[in-house]
């Protein structure tokens, strides 16, 4: 069992998606710079953590996702490895194309963070089924772009293939159909904006994204 | 810009630069000559009363700044303090008012900015970020502007460079209407035998310049913020620095991976008179002297004079001075965060400062006079008349009691501040376990993988200081320690951030003396000394002086995070008792500007004594889980420390208080050094209070809906939360 997060220069999770898969699963967690072409052998989960990759500059992820370690994350993705987007990882997702949709400018039009209740929608995928008949979560949030956008033929898809993993119950941003994760059609690559990676820990205010790391290290 | 600066006389330029006639012949005298524009430029920067403190100096002095846990006291960057098993807390606090006012989202952003490269640059990863915040009345018509764009330029600096903003304060008085303050204060963690310092220590050893380019922004920013304001002030834009925080993300990364490497002599971020300052002290307090090529200097624009260079105030640049053959370290780590770098100069032995440019030697001074012969002001002094002692029993009593405490938990300075904190990221790094959201009067961020927590925390009470500056100096250390202590903290130091008027005008320069003399006796009986601080002066405008400001930070330690106090915590059936003795002091409470518009009385002045006494007792208390819930009692007294408690607990209180006493003395007098707790064992804690010599009473207990006070008031938890959270939001929509 082994975990890779990727860091992108803006990157600021980092550190955060390293302590929490660790305390959560013990499993050990290798950083991957940008720069990277190959990811390390046997990886079973690779996270995109969150932060300002790039600055942020063009649009949120965007860069990241034309960065040279991505291709192998795709490859990686193919080959049926866990992929986890957390915050500007997700938007990296949907930049590169892993995820249908794209995060927008929050209906606020400003930066917010807070904790927001979910709903688990889907607990079958790999990332969700630790959660058993737990239906609703706790985390938080801090983004300003974090407003979830598809057209609605995509949201009924991804809605009728149960892609949709975490709905808002209180939606802070705007998000369409208060949509806060979705997995990809074969159900390794979950975006989200929440942060589980700040709720591993009951201190954090939540425990609540352990059971996330866990799932999916025990799905490898 | 230049061609008409070149054609002045420099004698009449030194005036335009803020030196005074009697600096500018000391200069003269040092030089023995008159200095060309370059010289110039780098003396008015150097004397500004931004770098050189000269009307605050002699005062500073009495502040108190060693003890056991201090590393590193005033004079560096930051203050570095030890924080056990080898570990160091690095901390400071410094304004941005001047720019802030002028351009509030780049103002607020690079003095976020610049606060966390003074901590990064003693080698310290910044942890946890506050900011103390006063605006003008919110009726202005700036203020809703500056608020915004201040609180936006904050969030969108600290959120992106990945730090968290865990604490702070927000103020409004029409004092600030032209001069608003923005201090911004930064906390880092470091090991304590690894931090690093400017002074350069030998000569012979390279100079590299990295970080970003330098270009036309800020040139003369310190001395735009040693002067005071007019109605010209907005052109004074220009002097206003631009921020990029993903440069300084990856600043910080390359700087810490620079030190870890092991290539680092000496280094120096630059911040006000940038390359000037930083040369300047590196190579003044290592007693060497320095050379550099300005041709090498990494340029954002073409065509940029000596001048230019030495006077910009771009963000995001470091100096460091590398061990010899070390520079391929440097140069590798810069390349891979994608930063600009160049070997600009040397150390050399003459003690002189010398800058080549385009084959020209455009400065020679000596370094010697710019620091020993900068000027030291006694500048005279009156200490106003303090205002006489209110007695409470001729301050009248609200016609609405339950209308009093609405109308002072819906005022803007107690008013709940969501609106502010919910735009910046309080849990990047995954360590906060206090914000401004939970209910606490400090921020606690765990030091990461241990057990331990820093508790955080910014204090201030502008009245009180106005109306008496050494009592109120002597206020804001003492809340800052209680606001510690009430999180279950051990106090540990204080940065201060001393905002106020024209020191050149005897009154405040009374002011500052006096608020300087209070905090050094607070700092002196809690054994909390001052370990870093920054002094920003004329903020006036128009001769309109701020209400002095001496905003206090601290830092304190929980040894063991689990054992953290907050006020959120409160259960129905949980007694709640008073800590501390009520006389019922209500000259210059809040109670009496928001109800009677009335700003005068004597502020409540502080029993170090007791305030120690009580302080230890409670955290004593804290350590022992005694208690359910911990606030100090500050703004609107007793009252609204017990709904604030309700409202975070989310439960209500009932308080003793009834219609046959005088209540209102004692529901919203300020009297200082008093905490209300929540316990389950009251009996038990105040028989304990009692063996302590500490005055202790039950004043109330939680239970129901609503805060109440037997037959005087009772306002539903609903209404009371409607009105603490409706205010800003509904002022900035």
């Amino acid at each position: 069992m082994k975990a890779a997060v990727v860091v992108f220069p803006g990157s600021n999770c980092d550190r955060d998606c390293k302590v929490a898969v660790e305390r959560s699963t013990g499993a050990p967690v290798e950083m991957v710079w940008h720069q990277e072409t190959t990811l390390p052998a046997g990886v079973d989960l690779i996270v995109l953590p969150g932060g300002f990759s790039y600055g942020d500059y063009l649009r949120c992820g965007a860069i990241a996702a034309l960065s040279p370690i991505m291709p192998a994350v795709k490859d990686a993705a193919d080959r049926g490895v866990a992929v986890l987007g957390i915050c500007n990882g997700f938007q990296m997702l949907c930049e590169a194309g892993m995820l249908p949709g794209a995060l927008l400018r929050n209906a606020g039009l400003k930066y917010v963070c807070k904790p927001v209740e979910l709903d688990v929608t889907n607990a079958q995928t790999r990332f969700t089924a630790a959660y058993g008949s737990k239906r609703r979560v706790r985390m938080t949030q801090g983004n300003g772009d974090g407003n979830y956008f598809a057209d609605a033929e995509t949201l009924d898809r991804i809605e009728g293939e149960g892609q949709v993993v975490f709905r808002y119950v209180d939606n802070p941003n705007g998000s369409a159909r208060d949509i806060a994760g979705i997995v990809s059609a074969r159900g390794n690559v979950l975006g989200m904006m929440p942060h589980p990676d700040r709720a591993f820990e009951p201190e954090l205010g939540s425990a609540d994204g352990a059971d996330l790391f866990r799932s999916v290290m025990a799905s490898a | 810009m230049t061609t008409a600066i070149a054609e002045k006389p420099i004698a009449e330029l030194a005036a335009e630069y803020g030196l005074k006639p009697d600096e500018y012949a000391v200069i003269l005298d040092r030089l023995g000559r008159e200095p060309n524009l370059v010289e110039l430029g780098v003396f008015s920067v150097m004397w500004s009363e931004h770098c050189s403190y000269k009307s605050s100096r002699a005062h500073l002095r009495k502040l108190p700044t060693s003890g056991p846990k201090v590393i590193q006291g005033p004079g560096e960057n930051a203050g570095v303090v030890d924080i056990g098993d080898g570990q160091a807390c690095v901390f400071k606090m410094e304004s941005h008012n001047h720019p802030s006012f002028i351009e509030p989202y780049q103002g607020a952003a690079t003095g976020v900015g610049g606060i966390m490269r003074d901590v990064f640059t003693m080698g310290a990863r910044p942890i946890a970020l506050l900011n103390a915040l006063r605006f003008g009345d919110p009726s202005h018509p700036k203020t809703k502007r500056l608020l915004s764009g201040v609180v936006s330029g904050i969030g969108g600096y600290g959120n992106c460079v990945g730090v968290p903003t865990v604490g702070g304060e927000t103020n409004f008085h029409r004092g600030y209407d032209g001069n608003i303050l923005v201090n911004a204060m930064c906390v880092g963690l470091a090991d304590a035998d690894k931090i690093f310092y400017s002074a350069a220590p030998s000569a012979g050893l390279p100079v590299v310049y990295f970080g970003s380019k330098t270009g036309r922004d800020g040139i003369h920013g310190a001395t735009m913020a040693s002067a005071e304001f007019d109605e010209g002030s907005e052109e004074k834009r220009p002097t206003v620095q631009v921020g990029d925080p993903f440069a300084e993300k990856l600043l910080i990364e390359a700087t810490l991976e620079l030190m870890a490497s092991g290539a680092v002599a000496a280094i120096q971020d630059m911040g006000a008179a940038g390359l000037t300052s930083s040369s300047v002290e590196m190579a003044g307090k290592g007693g060497v002297g320095i050379e550099l090529d300005l041709d090498a200097v990494p340029q954002r624009e073409e065509g940029m004079s000596a001048y230019e260079m030495m006077l910009s105030e771009s963000q995001e640049r470091m100096l460091a001075i590398l061990k010899p053959g070390r520079e391929a370290d440097g140069q590798r780590i810069f390349e891979k965060w994608g930063l600009d770098a160049a070997t600009i100069g040397k150390t050399t032995d003459t003690g002189r400062i010398v800058l080549r440019h385009k084959g020209e030697v455009v400065c020679d001074l000596p370094l010697a006079p710019l620091s020993d012969d900068a000027p030291l002001y006694h500048r005279p002094y009156v200490t106003p008349d303090g205002h006489p002692r209110l007695d409470p029993g001729k301050v009248p009593a609200p016609k609405d009691w339950g209308q009093a405490l609405i109308t002072l938990m819906s005022c803007p300075d107690v008013a709940s501040k969501r609106w502010i904190w919910e735009q910046y990221d309080r849990h990047v790094m995954a360590d906060t376990v206090e914000d401004s959201s939970t209910g606490c009067d400090a921020g606690i961020v765990r030091v990461h993988g241990t057990k331990k927590a820093l508790a955080v925390t910014s204090d201030c009470t502008p009245r009180y200081v106005q109306t008496d500056a050494f009592e109120g100096g002597k206020q804001a250390v003492a809340e800052a320690w209680r606001n510690l202590t009430a999180a279950g903290a051990d106090p540990i130091a204080v940065t201060d951030n001393l905002n106020f008027g024209n020191p050149e005008r005897p009154e405040i320069m009374g002011q500052i003396v006096g608020a300087i003399e209070g905090m050094a006796e607070a700092c002196r009986a809690l054994d909390f000394p001052v370990v870093s601080g920054n002094v920003s002066l004329y903020n006036e405008t128009n001769g309109q002086a701020i209400p002095p400001t001496p905003t206090i930070g601290a830092v304190g330690l929980i040894p063991d995070y689990d054992q953290r106090m907050g006020f959120h915590g409160l259960k129905a059936g949980d007694a709640l008792v008073l800590i501390g003795d009520t006389a019922g002091e209500l000259g210059s409470s809040l109670y009496l500007r928001e109800l009677f518009g009335r700003e005068d009385g004597e502020p409540p002045r502080v029993d170090l004594v007791k305030e120690r006494r009580n302080g230890d007792f409670v955290r004593g208390l804290i350590r022992a889980g005694k208690l359910t819930a911990c606030h100090d009692l500050s703004d609107g007294g007793l009252a609204c420390a017990a709904a604030e408690v309700a409202l975070a607990s989310n439960v209500g209180v009932t308080l003793n208080a009834t219609s046959d006493q005088h209540a209102h003395p004692y529901l919203f007098g300020e009297d200082q050094g008093r905490y209300l707790v929540g316990t389950r064992d009251a009996e038990g804690l105040l028989a304990a209070a009692k063996a302590a010599g500490v005055h202790a009473i039950v004043c109330g207990q939680a239970g129901g809906e609503a805060v109440a006070s037997k037959d005087l008031f009772s306002v539903p938890l609903n209404d009371l939360r409607a009105a603490n959270e409706g205010w800003l939001p509904g002022y900035m929509s």
